[in-house]
């Protein structure tokens, strides 16, 4: 019976593990990880490392608008990617953009996750009553589209607040649409996962032992729930991207003095056919890259986590 | 109340559970479906001494299990009593027992669904030290876990791995080691050899025995093979369909049996010995605990069944030599007095002859 | 081996790996045994051992990671290991029946108990689907189903446990197969049926001349059906003879250990024999011989190699206690 000696320490055992092995040898995998890292990155660094910041009105001048990327002729080099009809440079509006963006994205699937694993633990353990109360809640609350939410909320809210607050309330309501339609995925599978946890021994003995029901819930059964709560998180943060940047492109998004990549395109497209093409694209194949390289990641993990497959 | 130098642990009297399996209100009165009860456990009756194991033996949908989750207050009883060391407990569920958990315990028949995968298994065996505030600190904590994984055959290194690093039998001993840990007097075994290979399952049954004698436990011991319970039991009670059909001292159940179902059992259990068995006693398979057979449950299976048999359900009746058989058709003799299955065979607060 | 009649299933030095990114995991060593007509072998040992592996091995249903790494296994004079996928399907069910464990997941629950019968013998034998359905409910009552000629109308979940175990029996015979594997087809059903069903499986293929291959991890149930049994331990055959002499007095110390600490109704002992440690793992293989880390009778012959297969009275031992033991 050669069990080992010395238990492995802790990263020294993920390292070795199966799934870190699944992962290295997706190069797929390995190259969407490394690109979505990269954006995610360059656009946390925004502040420090785009060239120009495309909205201080001061560093502005309209001598430099719709200049092509560097490369073309007319091209200035201090613009890699161009300006627009203002000069503002492309490639550190993009930075930027992406910020806000990903800052959406982040926010909403982290406080979508919060709210839908409480409800769903405290649905799948509990039951009766107060799970038929949550399930109903989360039945009114997928029938509605998180676009047609949003455009709700963002009428509600324009109609309240003054003018001046409408653009920094954007960012609220984007937060608010996206988190409020989605949080039932999670509550959904959770509460599933719990339902087959709960009836498990372990989850006896900790009872036997006198733990109360919120400590059970979350230091035993939690753990051994968060596996799909992980895939759908990803794939959730590439689809939350997307919808932001729909509602912006729509025009109930962020505003074009703090713009995210979705704004960024719908104000470039307005220049497409004058033969300003960079304006619209290059935000466009950011987008696309970074969605799709986190729905690759995403993809992954679920293979991966899937103990069927393994 | 036996009124006897050494009181029994713990002491059952008409103890049943019925749970309400009906389908929900809409779909009864579309479907104009009755409510549906399932009467898991049956008036269930027996004491068990400080110290001596007793088994419960049956076969699936029998109750036992069920009767091991209400001992130690996962279920809660809807009749009856359930005495530990003389205080009355059958109102109070697991969460209300107070400093009763730290006394009784339980062991489960999954060695891998019942340690929590995520958990270390130092983490696993202190968390009961930690919920009864057993340990005060964290080197105590440490040292009493270290000490628990020696006493149960594995070693203190061990408390750093997780549960998937052991095998079957390795698992129940880190479930053992868990259940002793609050210095418990009586363990609930679930049928804890059942899901391992026999070699290992005797190393297990050893570490049990010696555990016993070492830390004078009392166990009730729920299993479904005969040989198993001969080994560890002291006392051996048999159900079917909720109901005990017969019980008594071990060594008298086995060489003996006299209801016909333990009879049946005893016959038909594929033996390594090889016993050139008589055609089975009795066919066809338990029947569905939900609407069990009129009278006697037994009856539809029963080789020597009459027409009081199908008629009235039989009560647990003294038949000399500790044992008590509940059968209207297997020769008698004895007295008829309803009286609890105690070792010394003494009559208990019986409610007249049946 | 020599028996009058050619053996209908012949195995040699079969030996299962697993390709994992460790490498080739041995599961099975080179096993080798016969199966002669109309005998019900029983293969025992505890789980890992790579009895049920071998059942699957024989059956063609291996799949990756894994394989067939070297041996040989040959059904009714032929070879099949190496029979192509479509071959071996046919060979399947016409031949080869097969009884697994479950018999909720055995039986498809969308179609009827008389369907799945008539599709089985239809598969494999000319018959009209009326000659078909009439010998679907001949073998109902065969196997002891009750008002068979009703019951092949039902569906499988009408049916209770036993009874369902009953009508898997029925599908592994309907096509007349001279070999059945049955994969612990009494583990998941109560004690008092267990028997029941061992009897009928006993009594229908003596009639119908199938010869059993009965794996087990439960040494009761070979005691009570098996002619012949071969002991499995780490992927090795142990010991293989006659079922009296292998259960009442082993040869092998791992069969004697394991004899031993099964308890028993009516021994009086206050501890049973145990055998110290557990069955290694796959990762974990110790050299020369498997037991020897846990084998109370260990030489440094057993550290180093690998024991061989020597004939003993009525059967074989892997050991090297053994050698130079007369025949």
């Amino acid at each position: 019976m050669a069990l080992d000696a010395h238990p492995k320490p802790r990263l020294k055992a993920f390292v070795q593990s199966d799934l870190f092995y699944s992962f290295r040898t997706s190069y797929v995998t390995v190259a969407a990880t490394l690109v979505a890292l990269f954006i995610i990155a360059a656009a946390f660094l925004a502040p420090w490392i785009a060239p120009h910041n495309p909205f201080d009105v001061s560093t502005l001048s309209l001598w430099d608008s719709e200049l092509p990327p560097a490369w073309a002729e007319d091209g200035d080099p201090r613009f890699l990617l161009g300006t627009d009809n203002q000069g503002r440079d492309v490639l550190s509006a993009i930075l930027y953009g992406s910020r806000i963006s990903l800052a959406v994205g982040f926010v909403s699937v982290a406080l979508a996750m919060a709210i839908g694993i409480v409800v769903g633990l405290i649905s799948g353990y509990f039951g009766g009553a107060i799970d038929a109360f949550f399930m109903r809640i989360a039945d009114v609350m997928l029938s509605f589209p998180t676009i047609l939410v949003a455009l709700l909320v963002s009428g509600i809210v324009r109609g309240i607040l003054p003018r001046e607050m409408h653009d920094n309330a954007a960012l609220v309501v984007l937060v608010f649409a996206i988190t409020i339609t989605t949080w039932v995925q999670y509550a959904r599978t959770v509460r599933s996962s719990t339902m087959v946890e709960r009836s498990r021994e372990y989850v006896y003995a900790a009872q036997l032992v006198g733990r109360r029901p919120f400590a059970i819930l979350f230091s035993h059964i939690l753990p051994n729930v968060m596996g799909p709560v992980l895939v759908i998180a990803t794939i959730n943060l590439a689809m939350a991207i997307l919808i932001e940047a729909t509602l912006s492109f729509l025009g109930v998004g962020m505003p074009p003095t703090n713009p995210s990549l979705g704004t960024l395109i719908r104000v470039g497209n307005e220049y497409l056919f004058s033969g300003i093409w960079w304006v619209v694209i290059f935000p466009s194949l950011t987008l696309v890259t970074l969605v799709l390289a986190v729905n690759l990641l995403g993809d992954w993990l679920r293979d991966a986590l899937n103990p069927k497959l393994r | 109340m036996t009124d006897n130098a050494t009181a029994p642990l713990l002491s059952l009297r008409d103890l049943t559970k019925t749970f309400d399996l009906s389908p929900p209100l809409l779909n009864r009165v579309i479907e104009r479906k009755g409510k549906q009860y399932l009467r898991a456990v049956d008036g269930l009756d027996f004491d068990i001494p400080r110290g001596q194991t007793f088994s419960l033996v049956g076969e699936s949908g029998c109750g036992k299990s069920t009767v091991a989750k209400l001992v130690v207050g996962l279920h809660k009883a809807t009749s009856g009593e359930i005495r530990f060391d003389g205080t009355d407990l059958t109102a109070r569920a697991a969460a209300e027992r107070g400093d009763f958990r730290k006394r009784i315990q339980m062991i489960f028949q999954d060695p891998y669904a019942s340690l929590n995968p995520r958990w270390r298994v130092r983490d696993i065996i202190a968390e009961p030290l930690r919920s009864f505030g057993i340990t005060s600190s964290k080197d105590e904590e440490r040292a009493e876990v270290g000490r628990l994984l020696e006493m149960v055959g594995l070693s203190a290194r061990d408390g750093e791995k997780f549960p998937h690093e052991f095998s079957g039998g390795q698992r129940q001993r880190i479930s053992i080691a868990r259940a002793i840990s609050s210095k418990p007097e009586f363990l609930v075994c679930d049928e804890p050899t059942s899901a391992l290979d026999v070699s290992v399952q005797s190393q297990v049954l050893n570490l049990m025995r010696d555990l016993q004698d070492e830390l004078g436990l009392t166990y009730l011991f729920i299993s479904h093979d005969l040989a198993v319970v001969d080994f560890m039991s002291n006392y051996v009670g048999v159900m079917y369909l909720g109901r005990l059909v017969e019980a008594g001292p071990v060594k008298q159940i086995f060489t003996a049996p006299e209801h016909p179902y333990t009879r049946l059992l005893m016959d038909t259990v594929p033996d390594i010995n090889m016993g050139r068995r008589e055609q089975p006693l009795a066919v066809g398979e338990v029947p569905n605990p939900i609407n069990p057979p009129s009278g006697c449950a037994f009856h539809p299976r029963c080789p020597l069944a009459n027409e009081t048999c199908r008629q009235l359900s039989p009560e647990l009746v003294a038949r000399g030599a500790g044992k008590m058989v509940a059968c209207h058709a297997a020769p008698e003799d004895g007295s008829q007095a309803r009286a609890p299955a105690t070792p010394t065979g003494q009559q208990g607060l019986g409610e007249g002859a049946v | 081996m020599t028996s009058p009649t050619e053996p209908v299933l012949s195995v040699r030095d079969l030996s299962i790996v697993f390709d994992t990114r460790h490498g080739p995991l041995r599961a099975v060593d080179g096993i080798t045994f016969d199966l002669a007509k109309g005998e019900i072998l029983g293969m025992v040992g505890e789980s890992g051992a790579g009895k049920s592996l071998t059942g699957t091995a024989i059956t063609g249903l291996l799949e990756r990671p894994g394989r067939i790494d070297r041996g040989e296994i040959h059904f009714e004079g032929q070879r099949i290991d190496t029979l192509s996928a479509e071959e071996m399907r046919r060979l399947r069910g016409r031949k080869i029946g097969a009884i697994f464990q479950d018999p909720l997941t055995s039986l498809n629950p969308l179609m009827t108990v008389g369907q799945q019968l008539i599709q089985t013998i239809r598969t494999h034998l000319r018959l009209s689907p009326s000659a078909a359905r009439r010998r679907a409910i001949e073998f109902l009552a065969e196997v002891g189903i009750p008002a068979p000629d009703t019951r092949v109308d039902q569906y499988p979940h009408e049916f209770s446990g036993g009874m369902r175990q009953r009508v898997v029996i029925a599908l592994a015979l309907c096509a007349e197969p001279s070999l059945v594997i049955a994969d612990e087809p009494t583990t998941a059903l109560d004690v008092s049926i267990q028997a029941q069903i061992l009897d009928l499986l006993k009594k229908i293929c003596r009639e119908h001349g199938a010869a059993v291959i009965l794996v087990t991890h439960d040494m009761g149930v070979i005691a009570e059906t098996a002619d012949r049994v071969a002991v499995m331990y780490a992927g090795n055959v142990v010991e293989i003879g006659p079922v009296a002499k292998v259960v009442g007095d082993p040869h092998h110390p791992y069969a004697q250990g394991l004899m031993q600490s099964i308890p028993r109704v009516g021994s009086e002992v206050r501890r049973l024999t145990q055998i110290e440690g557990a069955m290694p793992r796959l990762t974990d293989m110790p050299g020369g011989c498997a037991f020897h880390p846990r084998c109370p009778r260990a030489t440094a012959e057993c550290r180093a190699t690998r024991p061989v297969t020597l004939p003993v009275e009525g059967g074989e031992v892997a050991c090297h206690l053994y050698q130079g033991e007369p025949a």
